[in-house]
């Protein structure tokens, strides 16, 4: 192992140690369960957690509404932003609006995606979208403005027409940058999935199952559905990531 | 007396200007002149006259505020493969192989692949490069990208090469090399080129016939036969006398006005 891992390791390490001495300092599992029981949780993820599911099963459960919500974002967010980076009245039309929503929290919108769409994925899926939808879109719109003037230019002087010109050279080039807004996109995504599963009226979920067994004073199951709920997280960053750095890699160079 | 020539691009008092109301700047004044088929001419001037600007007005990448530009006799109103440009940066996309960087004017066209795959090769060789078609830009020299974009630019089998400034990122042993190679080039595909240049060394190298242009706004000094044997000797007394007389020709403080009419008429 060399210097570096170590140094990585350090932090984590200290806070687990800290962790188990207060757990048996404090001597109240309701408070801050010990590690033995947050990892038995953990190591059983296929057991049922009092009537509302396992561990894997919720995750599924959370996975395909964000995966829903992200293709709705996602499928909206690119093609608009395409339209905004490439002809900029439509940018100057839409920024306002843009700006005006944009730090608006997707949770914000709760009240009204139920006013809307009542209780249940539809309404979840909105606000899992609207959280994904800005990043892809800025991102998007930033990466179709920045493609090269020569690049284009180049291409044109070939008898490259409108279809050409979008296929052959904006697109792949704006790629990285479209990625990039997906990938925080699917973050911020993955959070609002989360949070919006403890609204009422749901009954599946990570979120859910945090919830659920808050109220049932089971902090172990808390604390290994939020491991559960940032394990998977990492796990789709690092997925973004690598396909960034295999395909999308000719932007550093 | 070159009246046997065919000419091929002909600039009738093309004038540009930006802004508008008082802030009106005239970058290009009534520039006339013409290139002839197989022939190398180089547009020389200070920096801020407008060369660039031109050669974008020829290219149909910009519009003129007055005047036209004509190719075998139509005009030219908007960029298309009869006319190939190689951009002072290569402007090569980076994410596709040097072979897909040459092919893509040829795919857009629809060319059969078989074909393209001939073309592309045939051109890449020309510059010396059919080694590297597999490998990427970056993977590149300065110099070897620039012939990439050059064979790009001939794919198409343009009518005329244009070329800005498109040696001035490379250094100097690079710089002599490529120029020599364009020569090749022209001399085997017949194509006539233009380009901009600041290098009054590299103009007076390369091209058959010089246009002079004056700064702000930028006009016709003076169209130049250099009547030079090729390959030409940069040390030779008469390379040198020409060098000279450019050099004094663009320092001249001469009002540009007084010599517009006899620099189009030279040739």
């Amino acid at each position: 192992m060399n210097r570096r891992t170590l140094l990585k390791l350090v932090i984590p390490l200290a806070i687990i140690m800290l962790w188990e001495a207060l757990s048996i300092f404090i001597h109240n599992q309701f408070i801050l369960p010990n590690i033995r029981s947050v990892l038995q949780v953990l190591l059983s993820p296929g057991t049922d957690i009092m009537g509302s599911g396992s561990l894997i099963e919720n995750a599924l459960m959370s996975l395909q509404r964000v995966g829903l919500g992200f293709l709705v974002a996602t499928c909206l967010a690119v093609p608009l932003g395409v339209a905004m980076g490439r002809w900029e009245p439509l940018k100057e039309a839409f920024d306002g609006i843009v700006s005006a929503l944009r730090p608006v929290p997707p949770l914000a919108w709760v009240p009204l995606a139920l006013a809307w769409l009542k209780i249940g994925l539809a309404s979840i899926v909105f606000i899992i979208a609207l959280g994904a939808f800005f990043p892809v879109l800025l991102n998007t719109m930033q990466g179709v403005r920045g493609v090269k003037k020569n690049w284009i230019e180049a291409i044109t002087m070939m008898g490259a027409k409108e279809h050409d010109l979008m296929v052959r050279v904006i697109l792949p080039a704006a790629a990285p940058e479209i990625w990039t807004g997906m990938r925080i996109g699917f973050g911020i995504a993955w959070m609002c999935v989360v949070a919006a599963e403890m609204l009422p009226g749901t009954s599946t979920g990570l979120g859910y199952l945090i919830m659920y067994a808050y109220s049932w004073g089971q902090i172990q199951v808390v604390m290994a559905g939020m491991i559960a709920i940032g394990f998977i997280g990492i796990i789709i960053d690092r997925f973004f990531v690598s396909v960034e750095r295999r395909w999308l890699s000719w932007r550093g160079l | 007396m070159e009246r046997s020539v065919t000419m091929m691009l002909q600039l009738q008092n093309v004038s540009k200007e930006f802004g508008s109301g008082k802030s009106r700047v005239r970058t290009l004044q009534d520039i006339n002149f013409e290139v002839n088929d197989g022939e190398i001419v180089a547009i020389l001037g200070p920096s801020g006259c407008g060369k660039t600007t031109l050669l974008r007005i020829i290219a149909g990448l910009e519009k003129p505020s007055s005047g036209d530009v004509l190719l075998d006799g139509e005009k030219v109103e908007q960029p298309g493969p009869q006319l190939g440009m190689v951009f002072q940066e290569h402007a090569l996309l980076p994410w596709l192989s040097v072979h897909r960087n040459v092919s893509v004017g040829l795919e857009m066209r629809g060319i059969p692949q078989e074909e393209t795959r001939g073309r592309v090769m045939q051109y890449l060789s020309m510059v010396g490069l059919s080694d590297s078609a597999e490998r990427f830009p970056h993977e590149l020299s300065g110099g070897m990208r620039q012939r990439v974009a050059v064979a790009r630019a001939l794919t198409l089998e343009p009518k005329l090469l244009l070329m800005d400034e498109p040696f001035s990122a490379l250094d100097f042993q690079t710089r002599r090399q490529i120029q020599q190679d364009i020569l090749q080039v022209q001399e085997r595909t017949g194509k006539a080129i233009l380009m901009v240049t600041h290098s009054i060394e590299e103009a007076i190298y390369l091209a058959d016939r010089l246009v002079l242009l004056s700064s702000r706004p930028g006009m016709v000094r003076e169209v130049l036969k250099i009547d030079l044997d090729r390959p030409r000797d940069r040390a030779s007394p008469l390379f040198l006398k020409s060098l000279n007389y450019v050099l004094n020709c663009l320092n001249a403080s001469v009002a540009p006005e007084s010599r517009k009419i006899g620099g189009t008429g030279a040739n």
